[in-house]
């Protein structure tokens, strides 16, 4: 069955996995609002939403787990955004209004399309190597994400502007500012660990699956070990920068309720709203996602316990786990579980720090990220030179 | 008052990258994630009630199952919403209590007006009338929200005192002043 799927005419294959990627991560980031809410509630001490319960579903045994966890919420919700009035202002620029939430989702899911989320061993011409599992397997894996994932920024100023009011306008002016300011030191920080997957003798690239190849080593090697490991200070950057660029707290200056209402989605209603927040939400899983690659090993179960290890391990009991299929999915659910963990650490800290002011925003990007991002580039390279000097 | 200086000391280096009150603040929410919650899930679990908690008035009877209220008419005059309507009535003859002065013969409440001030409760000289611990009163109809003579005895209940005040009175101009 699985070799009938390769039969199929490639164009077929592109739209499926492209459709399979989709229903997985609008779900995602949809289960990701209902998750805020839950996580957030208990931090807070209480239990968030737990009431909700489809009626015709009320018999059935076990689903009062579901409903304490509210998993029903997210479609009470989803159901009132979709038929809720979506109100249109008069005083708005109407194309670029209704055009702003759309701009927001485009970059926000398209840069899934050059992340890889797992990966199997493919025979070709006798050879098992080990593939990725990703939409569009490229060089220019990394500079593709960035690139796409900075078109963010137009999204949030249309939308400040197109609402013709003073808070949304302000939220975006304070939005665009920390996001142009923030993609700065992102990129510098992931520098180092490229300048050390592109050693001299192989092929140059910035392809990400190349990077979680270069952490999939066995037991106690030079290349088992995680790159967080190697390169904690560019881990720490990229984080912060991360959380800047979602605009998750402590830096959602542009939402920040208290005092800009809604910053700039003030003005939006039901559907257009909810864009916005996919988005966003996206943005943050992608963000997790590339995060997890370049630092945390992607798919891989341990430091020293590659993915192609353990799927070897586990068909000594099972032999159908050696099944490219299934090895496929084991790394997707092995990425998924650390995509997870990640976005609850964005919601840990959300509810942990106060909002940075916006000077201090801007103080914290210019003044101290990017001389940061900086000093760690010049220092990784003089090391990384230097390495390569030692080992002639 | 004399000024108190408060000794300020500067940031650590470390203190200054704000890594160690992160880390401690991620600890606290940590163990807020673990303990259970502190909401009251009503209508599961109801809150605890007060001792002089003023619900919804209501009617009581005496521990002889006798209506203690005589319509004085009090707590409708001092009633500010006027909630309360009263119509007095003579008791009977032949019945047990023919001794006390009167009984109402019909008495509404309209919840709609109650403020739960709790005057009436103040005012009544027969300790008649108590607000009581019913916190939560709703009704699909205006005329369901007026509370009539038997609900209001329903909800009241028996008042455990042992003044049997009326008795004693029959008994004192019967036998004379026997204490």
């Amino acid at each position: 069955m699985f070799d009938l799927y390769f039969d199929l005419p490639l164009w077929i294959r592109l739209t499926l996995q492209g459709l399979a990627v989709i229903l997985v991560l609008f779900p995602l980031a949809a289960a990701c609002s209902m998750a805020e809410r839950k996580i957030s509630a208990w931090l807070q001490g209480r239990p968030g939403p737990n009431r909700t319960i489809a009626p015709i579903l009320a018999w059935v045994p076990g689903i009062g787990i579901l409903q304490r966890l509210g998993v029903f919420q997210l479609a009470a919700d989803g159901g009132k955004f979709t038929f809720k009035e979506d109100p249109v202002p008069g005083h708005v620029n109407k194309f670029y209004f209704i055009l702003a939430p759309i701009l927001a989702m485009v970059p926000a899911l398209s840069t899934v399309v050059v992340v890889p989320f797992g990966a199997y061993f493919a025979t070709v011409n006798g050879q098992t190597i080990l593939t990725p599992i990703v939409l569009a397997n490229v060089d220019v894996g990394l500079l593709a994400v960035f690139a796409v994932s900075s078109l963010g920024v137009y999204a949030v100023i249309l939308a400040g502007w197109a609402s013709n009011s003073k808070y949304p306008f302000l939220g975006g002016v304070r939005a665009s500012a920390q996001l142009i300011s923030y993609e700065l030191s992102m990129t510098l920080s992931v520098l180092p660990v490229f300048l050390w997957i592109n050693a001299p003798g192989g092929e140059g690239t910035l392809s990400l699956f190349r990077v979680v190849e270069l952490q999939s080593g066995t037991g106690l090697a030079w290349d088992s070990v995680w790159y967080i490991f190697y390169f904690p200070l560019s881990a720490f950057i990229f984080l912060v920068a991360l959380f800047a660029e979602t605009n998750r707290q402590p830096f959602d200056m542009p939402e920040s309720e208290s005092d800009l209402v809604g910053g700039f989605h003030t003005e939006y209603g039901a559907f257009k709203w909810s864009l916005f927040f996919v988005a966003e939400y996206c943005h943050m899983i992608v963000g997790s996602a590339v995060f997890i690659l370049l630092f945390f090993g992607g798919w891989n179960p341990l430091p020293g316990l590659p993915l192609g290890t353990l799927v070897n391990w586990l068909a000594g009991f099972a032999p159908w786990v050696a099944h490219p299929l299934v090895m496929g999915l084991i790394g997707i659910g092995i990425f998924l579980g650390k995509i997870c963990t990640s976005i609850f650490v964005f919601m840990w800290v959300r509810w942990t720090l106060p909002r940075f002011r916006y000077d201090q925003v801007m103080n914290i990007g210019w003044k101290k990220l990017l001389p940061l991002s900086i000093g760690n580039l010049i220092f990784y390279t003089l090391g990384i030179a230097l390495l390569a000097y030692l080992k002639k | 008052m004399a000024v108190i200086q408060v000794e300020r000391k500067p940031l650590s280096f470390a203190e200054r990258t704000y890594i160690p009150q992160i880390l401690g603040g991620l600890k606290t929410t940590f163990k807020h994630l673990l303990k259970p919650t502190v909401t009251l899930q009503y209508p599961e679990q109801r809150p605890e009630i007060s001792k002089n908690y003023r619900g919804v008035p209501t009617l009581v009877k005496d521990p002889h199952g006798r209506e203690k209220c005589v319509s004085c008419q009090l707590c409708e005059f001092v009633c500010p919403p006027k909630a309360i309507r009263i119509t007095p009535g003579e008791i009977p003859e032949d019945s047990v209590n023919a001794h006390v002065e009167k009984a109402p013969k019909a008495f509404d409440i309209d919840m709609l007006r109650c403020i739960y001030c709790g005057l009436c409760q103040e005012v009544c000289p027969e300790e008649a009338i108590w607000l009581q611990n019913q916190f939560s009163m709703s009704g699909y109809t205006r005329a369901e929200m007026v509370n009539n003579k038997e609900r209001l005895y329903e909800l009241g209940g028996t008042l455990p005192d042992q003044h049997f005040k009326w008795d004693k009175k029959k008994e004192a101009e019967e036998h004379g002043n026997a204490h």
